[in-house]
């Protein structure tokens, strides 16, 4: 089945205009959040419930349900975590850049929910342009009385303000991000006890949702929950933005229901693998996922279910694949060398284990490994992640420094011959094979 | 009694109290849980993940942070599980990777929490073959405190302590990741009052102190404990010491008082102790110089000396001032001696810079430091306990911060607990009972409701020499009177003055908070025979009888009135008049180079005794090493001229005058040494039992300075200035911020000064000269002066100045 589009069909039918506040009421944009002000409370959760929307942070969990949790105390919350910083992951990017307005009705109906006041677009530092935008989109909505006080000819109050980051991938972690707002170091919190939803930005309740989980929910409550759930014929409710880029011969974002395969994906939304090479291996949902291979996971289906299932996930939606040119001690130091750099500190096991990790693999791939240094990188893994389980056991706070395991679990499991190769050359096998590619 | 929850640790059932972190609870039922960020004393932050445990949760095993977890009725908890000790050995493997093993050369080495850790749970394998990160080493962070970056296992402990416990937030981590480091900001050196506790809870040799730094290894120290006596709180120390020579105080965790905590001038006051300025034998005057003399000669022509003023004009011709330096044993035996030897009530322990001793020594219902923990309001009116008084800075700034206490500051400056005070009111110098007269008729409604409270603690004093002694007592007494429950902590600064006067160093007071009243001396007549019945005169009136010629010889006991008394001319023309003067001491000052003879006494750690705290709470001082020449203990140079004089006091050791106070002295009864190693090892808080015989009613005497035109002039001191034990101590020495005026940039421009600017001060007491230091946060048309800095003004108590910019 071709997946109906929902979150970027005004971008795709108005290409010019779509992130205009007169395009977006044209069509229909903001009847929604108006509607949603009629709603209580417990009639907008049930509905979001019964939707089956999922988080598109990475988590994929029930937003509903998240709302559900939000903890009687007031003032609440609401922050947008826009500070998308998942390597490969730019489908929030498209969103605010193109239609901002979408999502700031998505705000609007997300803090109404939550009976918050108050609502913060913390957007990615490097993201000038979608910050621009969703700037002005405010502007234009505070200008209509869509926000500010007595929103929509209600006696509802409700602020948004756009904060920018400063460049850390840490604070896309939401209470590493609430630190960041509140102006501390960018460092995730103790869960528990700090839970958002109970003690979140400024220690009150707080909701965070990703961009492209509220730019569904005008969708939402205008097809009404049940019509949402049965969008698409995949357990995983609604369509789902998968940024697919890296050796494929059509890289790009595209909205598409889960259930189709790997295979779908990317031979043929993709076009598959250019200039005639092999697929070598590809990251099912962002940098953070263990990766997949051809032999084992070309023909499973995408679904969070499966995906979890084969010991990865989906996570921010975003696809990097890989070709057969592609050295993996390579991809795998430059992947350990982005955890180790953005970590935050505060743990031992991934301050000191990611960037011993770095050392060994830039060591390896320079020609100066060692026989043991895969089991060493395992055992040094270990220490992060015990057992090497997935979902980990961590031994850290937030599971960045965990994430950072995923390619080198790649090494053990498909590319050990790989990293004996480079041991026994003393150097890399691909890089004469780089050199004429 | 806390509710108690039933975990299980290590298959071990066991009763803990609920909401008790795991770590903490394991450890008080003997199961140490390895750990480096974790403190006792701070909030947690689960940064190191030493302390990994597995926890049987609903969902399985969790492995969890001990130090974060509270337990809960059922928990099961696995401290040394494969998961649980696989991730203790990986954390210390990570953490060692990147340390420099220089244990060899390292201050921590022998006594570091890493190294223990290392050996109990570590993997005892280095498999790091990589390069170690390096950072250039050492850099001073302060003028004490040195950082070695690449020993730093960031844990937290040091930038949590000066962000939360002392409120000096000048460290932070810097950067990120594995180029995270602990750093201050560029341009704002760490110059907390507090750094030296930095020192002390770094896991690791990150933070090392310049006094100790390479100075010894730790198996070489011979440790006491003791109190140290540059806090009125008298914090609980240990001394460190190699060769007889001190190296270091560290905090003891006393949970009455410092929770381990010491300032900087506690930490690391002891260098005067080895000072090679330090008296070694009797000196007397042979004209304008002093010559050395045998111990046997000099207490003869003292004792002489003394009796010919004696036997010509009485005791009351003679006078004492000093004693509070030492201990409540020293302070005894001068008391005793006064009385019994000399005849005469003229004693005081005070300078004239603080409050009257009866109020001081026996103020009904006196707070205990405690009492701050579970006070619904504080009130501050009195000195800047940061500068002054900083372990009670420490405390009240946790009653207010974390315990929820209302905190109601009152002084006429900046104040060190300015941010964490619900109500602040300043007033101009002088101005002291005008404000207090506008908050008994309710003109600050937010501070009479706050008084109002059913738990109230008023820590009173003088926030400024123009303040006068009165004003504090007038403010306990507003404070009785909003709250009748209300508990009152009168101020005064100096050592052991709490202990002297309770021995009876003033003229109105006997050992054991009893009154001299002219009605009879009670139990002192039994014990000590006949004494004058009336009281004497204190410090200020000695130095005027002195220049009148009415008190004609002076015995000054670790005093130097010079620089302490307020009123220079007065002091000078009194030392100027007198017929004779002996002083005991530990150093030359510039009162006692004009005595006729300067006995050498021991000083702290080098004699045992006891000494009696701001809330009344006697505790032990020990003895670590000899004293240097001929230096002896004050109470035996006391008892020798006594004995000489006539009259002998029968006293024939530390421990033996501590047996007669602990008989005699109504509220010492029972606090004897043995009682305080034995019984009650956190000190004695007198009375043990029953009453004491001196219940002072704060009284509103509504009598001092008043505000005048011009500048205010608000002087006080710091926590460094020029006397004599400090100018000894070559680390703490340069850190007096010398003879400055701080002043508002407003009144810097109507005065047409700018900062570094020589300015001339007067006043109806003195003048002097003083470098202008411009301060946004200085209250305007004020000016303030540390007391007692090296070549500082000398202004009195005046509570206006004038200034002037001096010519060059």
């Amino acid at each position: 089945m071709k997946t109906p589009l929902v979150v970027t069909r005004r971008m795709t039918e108005h290409p010019a205009d779509s992130h205009t506040i007169e395009r977006y009421e044209a069509t229909g944009g903001y009847s929604q959040a108006k509607r949603a002000l009629g709603m209580t409370r417990e009639q907008l959760v049930e509905e979001v419930k019964t939707s089956g929307l999922l988080g598109r942070g990475g988590a994929a969990f029930s937003t509903g349900l998240k709302w559900s949790f939000l903890a009687e105390e007031r003032p609440s919350y609401v922050v947008i975590n826009a500070d998308e910083s998942e390597p490969g992951t730019f489908k929030d990017r498209q969103l605010m850049e193109r239609d901002p307005h979408q999502m700031v009705e998505g705000t609007i109906i997300t803090a109404v929910a939550n009976q918050a006041h108050l609502a913060f677009i913390y957007v990615r530092g490097e993201y000038a342009k979608p910050a621009r935008r969703v700037q002005k989109a405010i502007e234009e909505a505070y200008a209509k009385g869509y926000l500010g006080s007595g929103i929509f000819g209600s006696d509802y109050e409700l602020d948004m303000v756009v904060h920018l980051g400063a460049g850390a991938y840490i604070c896309g972690e939401e209470t590493a991000l609430i630190n960041s707002l509140e102006g501390v170091r960018g460092e995730p919190r103790l869960k528990p006890p700090y839970f958002p939803a109970a003690k979140g930005l400024y220690m009150k309740p707080t909701i965070v949702n990703n961009v492209e989980t509220v730019s569904n929910l005008p969708h939402i409550l205008a097809m009404g929950a049940e019509g949402y759930a049965t969008l698409t014929p995949s357990e995983d409710s609604g369509t789902f933005l998968m940024s697919l880029s890296g050796h494929v011969a059509r890289p790009g974002n595209y909205e598409l229901h889960h259930g189709i395969t790997w295979r779908e994906l990317i031979y043929e939304t993709g076009g598959g693998i250019p200039d005639g090479r092999e697929l070598k291996a590809w990251i099912p949902g962002g940098a953070s996922a263990p990766w997949f291979v051809p032999d084992r996971h070309l023909d499973l289906e995408i679904t969070k279910e499966a995906t979890n299932a084969a010991g990865s996930m989906l996570g921010s939606g975003a696809i990097i694949v890989v070709d057969d040119t592609t050295c993996m001690v390579r991809a795998t130091e430059r992947i350990v060398r982005f955890f180790a750099h953005e970590s935050c500190g505060q743990c031992t096991p991934c301050r000191e284990g990611t960037t011993w990790l770095e050392q060994v693999l830039r060591r390896i791939e320079d020609g100066m490994g060692r026989p043991v240094d895969l089991a060493l990188m395992l055992d040094v893994s270990d220490g992060i992640s015990v057992g090497l389980d997935w979902p980990p056991k961590m031994t850290t706070i937030c599971p960045l420094g965990p994430s950072a395991i995923s390619p080198i679990l790649a090494l053990r499991d498909y590319f050990s011959d790989e990293v004996q190769e480079h041991v026994r050359l003393g150097g890399c096998p691909f890089r004469e094979v780089r050199a004429h590619a | 009694m806390p509710e108690l929850v039933r975990i299980t640790i290590d298959g071990r059932e066991v009763e803990v109290p609920a909401g008790d972190l795991l770590i903490k609870a394991a450890q008080d039922q003997g199961t140490y849980i390895p750990r480096f960020c974790w403190h006792e004393r701070m909030r947690p932050v689960g940064m190191c993940r030493m302390c990994l445990v597995e926890v049987e949760t609903e969902r399985g095993k969790a492995l969890v942070t001990a130090c974060t977890y509270p337990v809960a009725e059922g928990i099961s908890v696995e401290t040394s599980s494969d998961v649980a000790r696989r991730s203790q050995e990986a954390v210390l493997e990570f953490l060692l990777a990147n340390h420099p093993l220089d244990c060899p050369v390292c201050d921590k080495g022998g006594e570091c929490p890493l190294q223990d850790q290392a050996l109990s749970h570590g993997p005892g394998e280095s498999r790091f073959v990589e390069i170690k990160r390096s950072f250039e080493k050492p850099i001073p962070i302060s003028d004490l405190v040195l950082l070695d970056r690449e020993r730093c296992i960031l844990c937290d402990r040091c930038t949590r302590f000066s962000d939360e416990i002392s409120g000096d937030p000048l460290i932070q981590f810097l950067d990120r990741g594995n180029k995270t480091e602990v750093n201050t900001f560029p341009d704002h050196p760490f110059s907390s009052y507090f750094s030296g506790n930095t020192v002390q809870i770094c896991p690791v040799g990150a933070l090392t102190a310049r006094p100790y730094r390479f100075r010894a290894r730790p198996w070489d120290l011979a440790e006491v404990e003791s109190s140290s006596l540059f806090d009125t709180a008298h914090p609980r120390i240990a001394i460190h010491a190699s060769q007889n020579e001190v190296l270091r105080h560290q905090g003891v965790d006393h949970d009455g008082i410092n929770h381990g905590w010491l300032s900087d001038k506690a930490r690391f006051g002891f260098q005067y102790l080895g000072s090679e300025e330090r008296l070694t034998r009797p000196l007397i005057r042979r004209g304008s110089d002093f010559e050395e003399i045998g111990w046997s000669e000099a207490l003869d022509i003292v004792a002489d000396r003394l009796g010919l003023i004696k036997g010509e004009g009485g005791g009351e011709a003679l006078a004492v001032i000093g004693g509070a330096q030492g201990s409540n044993e020293d302070a005894y035996s001068l008391s005793k001696m006064a009385r019994v030897a000399l005849g005469t009530n003229n004693v005081d322990c005070r300078m004239e810079d603080t409050l009257a001793s009866q109020f001081l020594a026996g103020t009904v219902d006196r707070a205990r430091i405690d009492d701050l923990d579970d006070a619904d309001t504080i009130l501050v009116w009195g000195p800047d306990l940061k500068e002054e008084h900083p372990t009670l800075y420490l405390r009240v700034r946790r009653a207010a911060q974390d315990l929820g206490a209302t905190l109601v500051l009152v002084h006429p400056w900046a104040n060190g607990l300015d941010d964490r005070a619900a109500h602040k009111l300043t007033y101009r110098p002088g101005g002291g009972f005008d404000l207090l007269a506008e908050v008994q008729a309710g003109r600050h409604p937010e501070v009479s409701t706050a008084l109002g409270a059913d738990k109230v603690v008023a820590l009173v004093g003088m926030a400024s020499h123009a303040d006068g002694p009165h004003l504090a007592e007038a403010v306990a007494a507003l404070a009785r009177d909003a709250a009748a429950s209300a508990r009152i902590l009168p101020l005064a600064g100096r050592a052991n003055t709490y202990g002297a006067l309770d021995m009876g160093l003033a003229p109105d007071l006997l050992p054991g908070r009893v009154g001299i009243d002219g009605s009879g001396n009670g139990w002192s007549d039994d014990a000590w025979g006949p004494t004058p019945r009336n009281p004497g005169k204190g410090t200020g009136e000695i130095l005027s009888s002195l220049i009148e010629g009415d008190i004609r010889g002076l015995l000054l006991v670790g005093a130097d009135p010079l620089r302490d008394v307020p009123h220079p001319l007065l002091t000078a023309d009194a030392l100027r008049s007198l017929d004779y003067a002996v002083s005991i001491d530990l150093f030359l000052n510039d009162s006692n180079r004009g005595a006729d003879v300067v006995l050498p006494a021991l000083g702290f750690a080098e004699k045992e005794g006891t000494a009696t705290n701001v809330e009344g709470r006697v505790q032990k001082l020990n003895k670590i090493r000899p004293g240097p020449g001929q230096a002896r203990e004050d109470w035996s140079i006391i008892e020798d001229i006594a004995t000489r004089m006539g009259a002998p006091l029968g006293l024939a050791s530390a421990e033996g005058i501590n047996k007669e106070i602990s008989t005699v002295a109504p509220v010492y009864q029972g606090i004897t040494w043995d009682h305080l190693e034995w019984d009650s090892p956190d000190g004695a808080l007198a009375p043990l039992e029953g009453s004491s015989p001196l219940n002072h009613i704060p009284v509103a005497l509504v009598t001092g300075n008043r505000p005048g035109p011009g500048l205010g002039l608000h002087i006080s001191r710091v926590m460094y200035d020029d006397g004599v034990r400090l100018r000894h101590s070559p680390a703490l020495r340069p850190l007096a911020p010398g003879p400055v005026a701080m002043i508002h940039p407003d009144d810097a421009a109507s005065l047409q000064v700018a900062p570094g600017d020589r300015v001339t001060l007067r006043t109806e007491h003195g003048e002097g000269r003083a470098v202008v230091v411009v301060d946004p946060a200085a209250t305007p048309r004020t000016v303030r002066i540390p007391f007692n800095q090296a070549d500082g003004p000398r202004l009195g108590t005046a509570p206006v100045v004038s200034v002037e910019k001096a010519g060059t």
